[in-house]
C-alpha cells in the first residue's frame, strides 16, 4: 500500500504545482489604464496617490445595473490606480449585517434603507465624514435628502441614485385612441377607471410577488396614499411611530388603496382577479399595458428596467408615466421616492477618496450618461438624463413646490418595514380586513 | 459575445479551480502521507525490536507495546484533532452563543431574561408557525417512510425493479429549491378566463372546479408544501429500506415460507422485525431533516399565507428583521425539539451494538 501510493502522490503534487504556476503566469496582465497625468485624468487629480489600493463596495444593485455602476467609475479607477471591488447581492440587507457583526465589513456600502443606516450609525459602525466631505455634501445635495442619512446630528452618508415612486405607467397610444386625457386629479383618474370598467375591461394591473420581499409594491401604494390623504407631518409621525400603526388616519389611507387594488372590477388587468396580485411578479405587473390588457400601473420610474428590450418610452411611445395625482391639489404635490446612501465602514485614505468621488458632480454625470439613472445630486447636468420617464422624475425631484418624502417602509424598523408590513399587505390583499391587518403590524413594532 | 470582456470572470474561475485543486490535493496528500509515515515508523520500530525479541521471547513484550502505542496515540490525535476543532468552532461555540443571545434583545445589547421565549408563545403568528412545524414533523416522516416502505416491498424482486426504483429515487437528486420551483409551477394559478399553466389547476378545471390559488389558502397550502418534501424524501426511505429488505437472511424467509405464511404475515412477522433498525434510522433522519425545513417554504411562499415554519421564521427574525434575540430563541427551541430524537437514535445505536 505504502509503496503503491507513491507515484500517485508525485502526480498529485506535480498537478498542484503546475496549476499554481499556470495561475501566476495568467495573473500579471491586470495593469491597464490611462496615464495619470493626461488631460482625461485631470478631474481626478485630487484623488490620486493611492495607486494599487483596493476599496470594496457592497450593495443590493445587481446584474445589468451593476455593470453600469462598474462602467461609471472605470475612468476613476484607471486614473487613480484605486481598484474598486464591487459586489452586489440579493441578500444585501441580511448579509451586510452578518459581515458587520463578524467584524468583516465592506469599506463602503450603498444602503437603501435609512432605518438600517441609522441602526449601524447607532451601533458606532459607520465612519463620519471629514469636514471637506461634509461641505461637499451640503453644497451638492438638498437638505431634505441629507436628513435621511443624519443620525444624532452627525451626517453619515450621501445619496447615490434615487427613484421617484409616485408614477402611474400607461399607454399613450391606448389613451389617445379612447380619447382619455392624462388625469391630473384623483377624481379624473377614477373616472377613467370607471369608463374602462364600463367597457368590460380591467383598468389596473398590480404585481406584488418579489421573492422574500413579496408585498413591497403594496406598501408603496399605502405610503403614496398616506401622503395624499394626510399632511406630510402625519406621514413623518407614521414612519417614526409617533402615531400608532392602527390609527384611523392610517386605515383611511389603506382603505383608499383598497378601493383600487382590492376592487375586483379594477384589477388585475391581464392576470385575472384580486387573488392573482400576490403571485404576479412585480417585474411583470405592468407588462399587460403593452398588450392593451391593462390601462394603468402604479410603479416607480425604475420600472423602465423591466420593460422588454425595444419598448419605446415617451409621450408618443408604447408606454409612459404620469404623476400619481393628488387627491386635493390645493394641498400641494406630494412625491414619494427612495434612493441609496453611500456609507463608509472603514476610513483608509483610498476609501475616503472613493467616498468623496461618489459625491461629486463628475461622478453623477458619468453615471447618468450611461442611462436609466437619476440622482438628487444638484451638480447633475439634466441634459445627461435621456430616458423620458427619468426626465420626468428629474422634473419632479427638482420641482420646488413638491413635498418629497422618503419611502416609509425603508424608514421604519426592518422588523416592520421589511417584515410584518409586507406580510400584512399580502394577507390584506388576500382578504384580511384592514383593522386586523393594522393591529397585527402595530403589535409587531419593536418596543 | 466578446471573449475578451469575459476574461476577468474566466480568470476568477481559474482561481477557483486552483484553490479547489490545492485544498483537495493538499488534503489527499496529507491523508496519504501522514498515516504512511506513521505506518513506516511502526514497521521500522517493529523491525528494530525484532532481533531483540528473538533470543528472549518473554522479556520485551511490554516494551514492544509501548513503542507501538506511542505513534498510534499520536495518530489517533492527528485524526481527531481537526474533527474536535471543527466541532468546537462550528457547533459548540455557536450553540452556546445562540443560547446566550436568546436571552438578549434585538441588538444583543441588553439582557431581557425570558422575554424572547414569552414573545414566542404569545404571538398568534408564532404559535401558527409552531403548529405548522408540528404538522410537518408528524406527516413527513410517517408518510414518506410509509410510501418508501410499501414501494420497496412491492418492487422487491419485481421485473423492472431497477427502473422502478430509479423513478422514485430521482427526486432525491434535485435540490430542495429546485424541487420547490418545479412544484410552484404545478400549483401555479391563472384566473378562470385564462388558460391554466399549473398542472394541478388544469386537472382541477378539467374535473369541473374553479381554478384555485393553492398556495394562498391555509391550511391546505401547508399540506401541499409537505407533498414536496415527501416527494423528495420517499426515495431516500425506499432505497434504505429496500437494502434492508434485501439483507434479510434467505434462510429466515425460506423457513417462514415452509411454515406456510401468507404475504401479509410475511410482511408483519418477518420483514418488519428484520428491518426495524433501518426503519428507525429512516424515520429519525427524515424527522430531523423536516424539523430543519427551510428551503421549500422560503422558495414557494416565504412563510406568507400562514405557511411559516420555525427555521424560516428564525432566519427572518435574526437576519432580515435584526431581531437577533427572537431569532436565537427560535433556534434554541428548534434545538430542544431535535434533542429527544437524537437521544433516541443514539440509544438505539448502542442497543444494536450490544446485540
Amino acid at each position: 500500500m505504502a509503496v503503491q501510493s507513491r507515484p500517485r502522490q508525485a502526480l498529485a503534487i506535480a498537478g498542484v504545482l503546475a496549476l499554481a504556476l499556470g495561475a501566476t503566469a495568467c495573473s500579471g496582465d491586470s495593469e491597464s489604464g490611462l496615464d495619470p497625468d493626461s488631460a482625461e485624468c485631470a478631474p481626478y487629480s485630487a484623488f490620486q496617490g493611492h495607486d494599487g489600493e483596493s476599496v470594496s463596495i457592497y450593495a443590493s444593485i445587481r446584474d445589468a445595473e451593476a455593470d453600469l455602476l462598474r462602467q461609471s467609475w472605470k475612468q476613476f479607477e484607471d486614473c487613480t490606480g484605486i481598484e474598486i471591488d464591487y459586489d452586489g447581492s440579493g441578500e444585501f440587507e441580511a448579509q451586510l449585517q452578518v459581515q458587520v457583526d463578524g467584524g468583516n465589513p465592506p469599506d463602503l456600502a450603498f444602503i437603501p434603507q435609512p432605518g438600517l443606516l441609522a441602526r449601524f450609525a447607532q451601533a458606532n459602525k459607520l465612519k463620519p465624514m471629514t469636514a471637506e466631505q461634509k461641505t461637499l455634501a451640503d453644497t451638492n445635495y438638498p437638505a431634505d435628502w441629507l436628513k435621511y442619512a443624519t443620525v444624532g446630528g452627525q451626517l453619515y452618508g450621501t445619496p447615490l441614485g434615487a427613484n421617484v415612486k409616485s408614477f402611474v405607467w400607461y399607454s399613450p397610444k391606448a389613451f389617445a385612441e379612447k380619447g382619455y386625457q392624462v388625469p391630473t386629479t384623483w377624481q379624473q383618474m377614477i373616472e377613467i377607471s370607471d369608463k374602462i370598467v364600463a367597457e368590460n375591461k380591467k383598468p389596473w394591473c398590480v404585481g406584488l410577488e418579489s421573492g422574500e420581499a413579496t408585498g413591497w409594491p403594496a406598501t408603496d401604494w399605502i405610503e403614496d396614499l398616506m401622503l395624499r390623504t394626510q399632511p406630510a407631518e402625519v406621514y413623518d409621525q407614521w414612519t417614526t411611530h409617533g402615531i400608532p400603526f392602527n390609527d384611523p388616519r392610517v386605515s383611511e389611507a389603506v382603505d383608499r388603496v383598497g378601493s383600487i387594488i382590492k376592487n375586483p372590477k379594477y384589477v388585475n388587468g391581464g392576470y385575472g382577479d384580486v387573488k392573482s396580485l400576490t403571485t404576479t411578479p412585480f417585474q411583470e405587473g405592468g407588462l399587460p399595458i403593452l398588450q392593451g390588457q391593462c390601462a394603468m400601473h402604479r410603479q416607480a420610474n425604475f420600472y423602465a428596467n423591466y420593460l422588454p428590450e425595444g419598448t419605446k418610452i415617451g409621450p408618443d411611445g408604447d408606454i409612459y408615466a404620469f404623476y400619481f395625482p393628488a387627491i386635493d391639489p390645493a394641498k400641494g404635490k406630494p412625491v414619494l421616492g427612495g434612493g441609496e446612501f453611500t456609507v463608509a465602514f472603514t476610513d483608509g485614505p483610498a476609501v475616503q477618496a472613493v467616498r468623496q468621488y461618489l459625491m461629486t458632480g463628475e461622478y453623477a454625470n458619468s453615471r447618468a450618461k450611461l442611462g436609466n439613472w437619476i440622482t438628487p445630486n444638484n451638480k447633475l447636468d439634466v441634459s445627461n438624463v435621456t430616458q423620458a420617464v427619468d426626465k420626468l422624475s428629474m422634473e419632479v425631484l427638482l420641482d420646488k413646490s413638491a413635498v418629497f418624502r422618503f419611502d416609509g417602509s425603508d424608514l421604519m424598523p426592518a422588523a416592520v418595514g421589511s417584515g410584518t408590513l409586507w406580510k400584512g399587505m399580502v394577507d390584506w390583499v388576500n382578504g384580511k380586513d384592514t383593522k386586523s391587518t393594522l393591529d397585527f403590524v402595530e403589535g409587531s413594532w419593536p418596543k | 459575445m466578446d471573449f475578451a470582456d469575459e476574461a476577468p470572470k474566466l480568470l476568477m474561475l481559474l482561481y477557483g479551480l486552483i484553490a479547489f485543486a490545492v485544498v483537495v490535493g493538499g488534503l489527499l496528500v496529507l491523508l496519504d502521507v501522514v498515516p504512511n509515515w506513521f505506518a513506516r515508523r511502526r514497521e521500522a520500530a517493529l523491525v528494530a525490536a525484532a532481533p531483540v525479541d528473538a533470543p528472549a521471547a518473554a522479556g520485551p513484550r511490554p516494551r514492544r507495546r509501548s513503542v507501538a502505542n506511542r505513534p498510534e496515540g499520536a495518530l489517533a490525535l492527528f485524526f481527531l484533532l481537526p474533527t474536535l476543532l471543527l466541532l468546537a468552532i462550528g457547533l459548540v461555540v455557536p450553540a452556546v452563543r445562540t443560547t446566550v443571545l436568546s436571552f438578549m434583545d434585538g441588538n444583543s445589547d441588553n439582557w431581557v431574561g425570558l422575554a424572547n421565549y414569552r414573545w414566542m408563545f404569545a404571538q398568534d403568528e408564532i404559535l401558527g408557525i409552531l403548529t405548522n412545524t408540528l404538522i410537518w414533523v408528524v406527516l413527513v416522516p410517517l408518510v414518506a417512510t410509509a410510501i418508501g416502505l410499501v414501494y420497496a416491498v412491492l418492487v422487491d424482486r419485481a421485473r423492472f425493479e431497477a427502473v422502478a426504483k430509479a423513478l422514485i429515487f430521482m427526486p432525491m437528486a434535485i435540490s430542495f429549491v429546485g424541487a420547490s420551483i418545479i412544484w410552484k409551477f404545478v400549483y401555479a394559478y391563472r384566473s378562470g378566463e385564462y388558460d391554466q399553466i399549473g398542472l394541478l389547476n388544469q386537472v382541477w378545471v378539467m374535473v369541473g372546479g374553479e381554478p384555485q390559488q393553492w398556495l394562498n389558502n391555509a391550511p391546505l397550502n401547508t399540506l401541499l408544501l409537505i407533498v414536496i418534501m415527501i416527494w423528495i424524501q420517499a426515495g431516500f426511505a425506499m432505497v434504505v429500506l429496500s437494502a434492508a429488505i434485501k439483507a434479510i437472511p434467505g434462510d429466515v424467509v425460506e423457513a417462514a415460507r415452509l411454515d406456510g405464511v401468507n404475504p401479509w404475515q410475511m410482511f408483519w412477522q418477518i420483514t418488519m422485525p428484520s428491518i426495524r433498525p433501518a426503519l428507525i434510522v429512516v424515520v429519525v433522519t427524515v424527522s430531523i431533516a423536516t424539523l430543519k425545513v427551510f428551503d421549500i417554504v422560503r422558495t414557494t411562499t416565504n412563510g406568507n399565507f400562514d405557511t411559516g415554519v420555525i427555521a424560516n421564521e428564525m432566519y427572518n427574525q435574526a437576519f432580515r428583521f435584526g431581531q437577533t434575540g427572537q431569532g436565537s430563541a427560535l433556534a434554541v427551541f428548534l434545538f430542544v425539539l431535535v434533542i429527544p430524537i437524537v437521544i433516541y437514535q443514539v440509544r438505539n445505536l448502542r442497543k444494536q451494538r450490544e446485540v
